[in-house]
């Protein structure tokens, strides 16, 4: 297989998994819990979300890494637009997880530390997209960026593990610090769905994001040349 | 050397503080302010837990208040001055160890005009005073690398509020579990842990100032 016809070919297979967890995740068999019931399935989506959020989040801490280390300004882009991506994934994710809490604990939003770690996480993200905003000059807004975003995700990352094992009794489930590796009390009959829908989950959000990087290298362009002309 | 440059900065941060009693004035008259309108505020309904958070938050305003200005108020041409005698990471350190000694001053401020107006409500006052150590220096160590960013920027309270605010509130968290653990008379055992975690992000804040603070000044 040649490199070309690769660069589409997972597409392709992303695709296809995807549509294998939509249908798997709603039609198969899952085992019957009180209280949670049908809302289950739900767990191929929401968690696959955060993981597709994570991945993503943590490819953009690697990019700004990148940019410190190199200065290209390809590196800012690419982070920028991990930001972007990760954010959107992190608001389907609380969406999701609000619909299912709502249906199971009886609230849209309940007072729980891996909550309020993931609305903590997302605050963190939109400052940084508000510190891009208010800085104009491209190097100096890269620099800074860069720079917040290393020190805010390091910060997050201690809190987020360590809080919830202080904070004692936590009603979402997961391992402690970690709600998404949740695979310890799973049926075995859910594996053969949740497995490959955090992978279609991953691939996906790699996807957009390289969608969301091209319209911004390209916008980034069309600005220069735009300047250029004046 | 490390040292010694430290302390020099430190006793140049104190002097420009000091010529400048009208800024730190300010943040004085804010913490009474806030104080007393809480005061008036919440006649009747103040529990030790009502005090605790208040006390905090006020804190955390005033703490952003102080750290903001550490970075706008020096010239350019004596911040490149200073850059060609040190390192940045003194540069940091220094800044950083002065907002915390300011802070202490401003919390002992904040302790007395509580139990003035709304009385002692702390039984284990030892550590409480601990915690609030603790805490001011979390605070300042996460705060001053923000405020090197903010100063970067357009310089001004809001982007500081935006940036500082998610990164201090696990600080937060942990100072408000402490300090009300100290409140109701719980020993050092029950509030070791939460002490611990906060001299852990601290000591990662400074490890990050020192890796990332060169990065902001070079131009």
């Amino acid at each position: 297989m040649s490199k070309n016809s690769w660069s589409y070919t997972w597409k392709i297979f992303t695709i296809l998994i995807m549509l294998y967890v939509i249908m798997g995740g709603l039609l198969f068999e899952v085992p019957e819990l009180p209280v949670i019931e049908q809302t289950i399935r739900n767990i191929y989506f929401h968690v696959g979300m955060w993981f597709a959020m994570i991945f993503i989040l943590f490819m953009g801490f690697i990019f700004s890494l990148l940019y410190l280390r190199r200065f290209r300004a390809r590196y800012d882009i690419m982070a920028n637009a991990a930001v972007k991506t990760g954010l959107v994934f992190g608001f389907l994710g609380i969406i999701t997880g609000m619909i299912w809490a709502q249906y199971t604990w009886g609230a849209y939003w309940v007072n729980d530390p891996k909550l309020n770690g993931a609305a903590v996480g997302i605050l963190v993200y939109l400052a940084y997209v508000v510190l891009r905003a208010s800085v104009e000059d491209g190097e100096k807004r890269a620099r800074l960026a860069a720079v917040y975003k290393i020190f805010a995700f390091v910060i997050m990352f201690i809190f987020i593990m360590i809080l919830p094992r202080l904070a004692g009794a936590s009603i979402h489930p997961g391992v402690d610090g970690n709600p998404a590796l949740a695979t310890g009390d799973l049926d075995s009959s859910m594996r053969k769905v949740f497995y490959p829908a955090i992978l279609a989950w991953i691939l996906f959000s790699w996807w957009i994001f390289t969608i969301v990087y091209r319209i911004d290298r390209f916008t980034e362009k069309l600005n220069q040349l735009n300047a250029e002309r004046l | 050397m490390f040292v010694k440059d430290t302390a020099r900065l430190i006793r140049k941060e104190f002097l420009l503080e000091w010529r400048q009693k009208h800024a730190l004035g300010g943040i004085v008259l804010y913490l009474v302010s806030t104080i007393f309108i809480c005061y008036l505020a919440f006649a009747g309904v103040m529990s030790p837990q009502t005090w605790n958070a208040l006390f905090w938050i006020i804190i955390a305003f005033a703490s952003l208040n102080l750290v903001l200005k550490s970075f706008g108020d020096e010239s350019p041409a004596r911040k490149y001055y200073q850059y060609t005698l040190t390192s940045p990471s003194v540069v940091i350190f220094s800044k950083t160890l002065t907002n915390t000694l300011v802070m202490i001053v401003l919390g002992v401020l904040g302790y007395l005009l509580f139990t003035l107006f709304m009385g002692n409500m702390t039984e284990n006052l030892l550590a409480w005073w601990v915690v609030l150590v603790v805490g001011v220096t979390g605070f300042s160590s996460v705060l001053t690398m923000v405020s090197a960013i903010v100063s970067q920027s357009r310089n001004n309270f809001t982007l500081m509020a935006v940036l500082g605010f998610p990164l201090i509130l696990p600080l937060l968290l942990l100072l408000i579990r402490a300090s009300s653990a100290a409140i109701s008379g719980q020993p050092f055992a029950t509030i070791g842990p939460d002490l611990l975690v906060i001299l852990l992000i601290v000591f990662i804040a400074l490890t990050l100032s020192h890796i990332l603070f060169p990065y902001l000044w070079k131009e």
